[in-house]
């Protein structure tokens, strides 16, 4: 690979790579996705490459191995470009017929594509199925259209540009009022502003900076992180090397799952493809910045995604949250300036410098920003990963998006934000999905995992699976949180059994009091949030379950 | 080196830049309860007891005083109804595991802990860490750590260490605020169960 040196270089690489490309040309898509690889995808890629070759059509068909393309419900996935025509649960026995039909003959079978269960009505289309067609794609959408090795498809979407336009273009500064002005919030959790906290590392003493990526991606529920980073690596690396720039940090770590191995990879490969054009390392695109990125694998343990824990992990310690009255922006890794962001923050950033800020606040509500990445998982007829505006309803993720509730069944509540959220009722469903809204009713968006839960479920059992959840997952240094938990969830189980006992709600609010008020972190502050939300919303089911000895539900 | 002014339960109290809320108190003969919390080692933060509520540019917040640094015009109040409640149940919560601990007992009347508020689960150990930290950072031999994670994690000797130091040393013992036996009991098992 050639060395870029220049922001025309840049450009004329990216021409080169375009004009090999013909737009006319078959490309069948196969989502490579954890969802659609655990269905056997891999034998339908397989499938494929034998076929084209059985064929010769090696030089006529490109075959594209991608990441997730958020439909999991209905995999194996496939898309056939350039018409977009989705095939859904496709068997490597379609494969032949795919290839002379389709690819060849232009013409769509029938049997493969999506069939609404509802109206009966047919779709061919990646823009007709209502799962699709009801999402604002900007960050997973390009998943189908790239593969997640190949820098050159990235930059074939015109991708690095806004890492030269910042270079060359614009100040440090102009990048983080850019930034700032986009009210960019963390889509980690806390919703904080990201400019803000940029600035802050900025304007914190000392030369040495670092940069993170938080791609630990604890919660359980949650799999859009995965989806998109593995998908579209070079999308938060661009963004993270931008943010390195603004903030004026050389380097980066991400932090990342180690179960994952394919999400590994494909972050490894990456690296070494940017370095290699000289997008990273030192002296990039011959700005004269310098900046290196190293790689982190998480300890499998909820709480070192918390942003102590994780730099303590990082500096190779046990990954237990350190008392924040100093924020990491100012003192984290080894002491230095430490700016963590999001897998889904950072690849926000490219596109709000290539579109401007003022593109970007279009998106969304009077608070909440551009799109976000959901999981949607539970009693739920389409299981995905899906992007919307904020704003959208929860309604219109449940029934447009997600096919609503399968069997027939009534919805019952919606659960935001895993062990550290909560759950709302049905009753609420035509509340905006907004940082701030969420949070008041008691279940802030957290990551972003959504569950849809049915008229079957026992919202006392809900509260005991994230209580359950939590005491493996602290790191148990603090006792409001190690023996609250350990209490709350003994009190639950009870309750939830059949033998609770009058005063246990009261001494369920008395411990998670003392829990929010005194623990260390966030998590032990949090723990008790599923529990809160289902006493506020469904009270009924604990009395109901103490007073007459039995589960309810 | 700068001084810094700041006001606890209603008195001025003179502090050193660098200092925690509990130093600051401490030296103008303020008491707050602690149990993890020892001069010679790192400030840890983990039992919570030393909780106060601080007042800084109007807003009101409830940290660890071990840990919280001292802020000019820091406002801080070492005891409240709400304060009370916190290390009440946090005693509690203590008193299940070691319901005889001697540490835990004058704090217990102070506050009006009941120690069989929740059903007993004797282990003895509160996680302080006292053991543990002063056994890394005093003595950096490591002999004893904490292993697993949440409700599970325990302290435990690591035999090839503690079979060569501890014996002539057990300087963690009289640390140990439950009863200085339980560490001396860890420190058989490790060494003589299978
Ligand atoms: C217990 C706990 C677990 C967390 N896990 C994650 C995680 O897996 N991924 C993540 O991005 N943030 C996680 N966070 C939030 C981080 O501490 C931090 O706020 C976030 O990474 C900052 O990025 P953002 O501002 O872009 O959201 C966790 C927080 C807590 C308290
Ligand atoms: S609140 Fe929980 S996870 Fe956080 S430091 Fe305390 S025990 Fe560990
Ligand atoms: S003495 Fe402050 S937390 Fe233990």
């Amino acid at each position: 690979m050639p060395r870029i040196n220049s922001a025309t270089e840049l450009e004329e690489l990216r021409k080169g790579i375009l004009s090999k490309r013909d737009p006319n040309k078959p490309c069948i898509a196969i989502c490579a996705g954890t969802g659609c690889l655990a269905l056997g995808n891999d034998r339908v890629i397989s499938a494929f490459e034998e076929e084209v070759k059985k064929q010769t059509l090696e030089a006529k068909v490109d075959i594209r191995a991608t990441g997730c393309h958020g439909f999991c419900e209905k995999g194996p996935n496939i898309i056939i470009y350039p018409e977009e025509i989705c095939y859904i649960e496709v068997t490597p026995e379609d494969v032949p017929e795919i290839v002379s039909q389709t690819v060849l003959g232009k013409e769509v079978i029938d049997r493969l594509i999506y069939t609404d269960p509802n109206t009966g009505e047919k779709a061919a289309h990646q823009s007709e199925i209502p799962f699709y067609k009801n999402q604002m794609r900007h960050l997973i959408g390009n998943n189908s259209k790239i593969d997640p090795k190949s820098i050159d498809e990235y930059l074939a979407l015109g991708g690095y540009s806004a890492l030269s336009k910042s270079l060359f273009e614009m100040s440090p500064e102009q990048v983080l009022e850019e930034i700032k002005k986009a009210n960019l919030r963390g889509r980690g959790g806390g919703g904080f502003p990201a400019g803000l906290k940029w600035e802050t590392a900025r304007n914190a003493p000392g030369e040495e900076k670092y940069v993170i990526v938080n791609g630990h991606e604890g919660e359980p529920g949650a799999f859009m992180d995965r989806a998109l980073f593995t998908g579209n690596p070079h999308s938060v690396l661009e963004g993270l090397i931008i943010g390195a720039y603004a903030i004026g940090s050389h380097q980066g770590f991400i932090y990342t799952r180690h179960d994952s191995p394919q999400l590994r990879n494909n972050i490894a490969v990456a690296l070494t493809q940017a370095e290699e054009y000289g997008l990273l390392g030192e002296n990039i695109l011959g700005s004269g910045f310098n900046f290196n990125v190293e790689v982190h694998l998480d300890i499998g343990i909820f709480v070192s995604g918390e942003s102590s824990a994780l730099m303590r992990s990082i500096e190779g310690k046990n990954p237990e949250p350190r008392p924040k009255y100093i924020r990491t922006s100012v003192s984290g890794i080894w002491e230095k300036p430490s700016n963590l962001n999001n897998v889904e923050t950072w690849a926000n950033v490219p596109q709000i410098i290539n579109r401007g800020s003022e593109w970007y606040t279009s998106i969304g509500t009077e608070r909440s920003k551009g799109t976000k990445l959901i999981s949607l998982s539970g009693n739920i007829v389409n299981t995905g990963v899906v992007e919307v505006p904020f704003g959208t309803t929860l309604r219109e993720i449940v029934y447009d998006i997600g096919g609503g509730i399968p069997n027939g069944k009534k919805l019952k509540a919606v659960h935001f934000g895993g062990p550290m959220g909560g759950s709302i009722p049905e009753s609420l469903l035509d509340t905006p999905l907004d940082f701030d809204e969420l949070a008041k009713l008691g279940a802030p968006i957290g990551a972003g995992g959504m569950f849809v839960l049915d008229e079957d479920t026992n919202m006392v059992d809900v509260t005991r699976f994230f209580l359950n959840f939590l005491t493996n997952e602290s790191c148990g240094k603090c006792v409001p949180c190690r023996e609250g938990i350990r209490q709350m969830l003994k009190i639950v189980t009870n309750i939830s059994e059949g033998k609770g006992r009058e005063g246990d709600i009261e001494l369920l609010e008395e411990i998670s009091e003392v829990a929010g008020a005194a623990s260390l972190c966030a998590l032990g502050k949090t723990a008790s949030d599923p529990l809160l939300s289902t006493l506020r919303y469904f009270r009924d089911e604990y009395e109901a379950n103490i007073k007459e000895k039995k589960c309810r539900a | 080196m700068s001084e810094i002014l700041l006001q606890i339960d209603g008195r001025e109290v003179e502090a050193r830049k660098g200092m925690t809320i509990l130093e600051a108190a401490q030296s103008a003969g303020i008491f707050i309860p602690t149990l993890c919390h020892h001069e010679k080692l790192e400030a840890y933060g983990a039992c919570r007891i030393c909780t106060v509520e601080v007042e800084a540019r109007g807003r009101k917040n409830l940290v660890a005083a071990c840990v919280y640094p001292v802020e000019q015009n820091l406002v801080v109040r070492t005891r409240s109804e709400k304060i009370d409640r916190i290390r009440k149940m946090i005693l509690e919560l203590l008193l299940a595991h070691a319901p005889d601990a001697f540490a835990l007992q004058d704090l217990a009347k102070e506050y009006g802990a009941d120690k069989d508020r929740f059903e007993k689960e004797a282990s003895f150990c509160i996680h302080c860490g006292l053991c543990v930290r002063y056994c890394a950072e005093v003595k950096k031999k490591n002999a004893v750590g904490f292993v697993d994670r949440g409700t599970r994690r325990e302290i435990s000797f690591i035999p090839e260490i503690a079979s060569k130091e501890c014996w002539n040393c057990k300087e963690c013992f009289p640390l140990c605020p439950t009863e200085a036996l339980q560490a001396a009991f860890v420190l058989t098992k490790a060494l003589f169960s299978p």
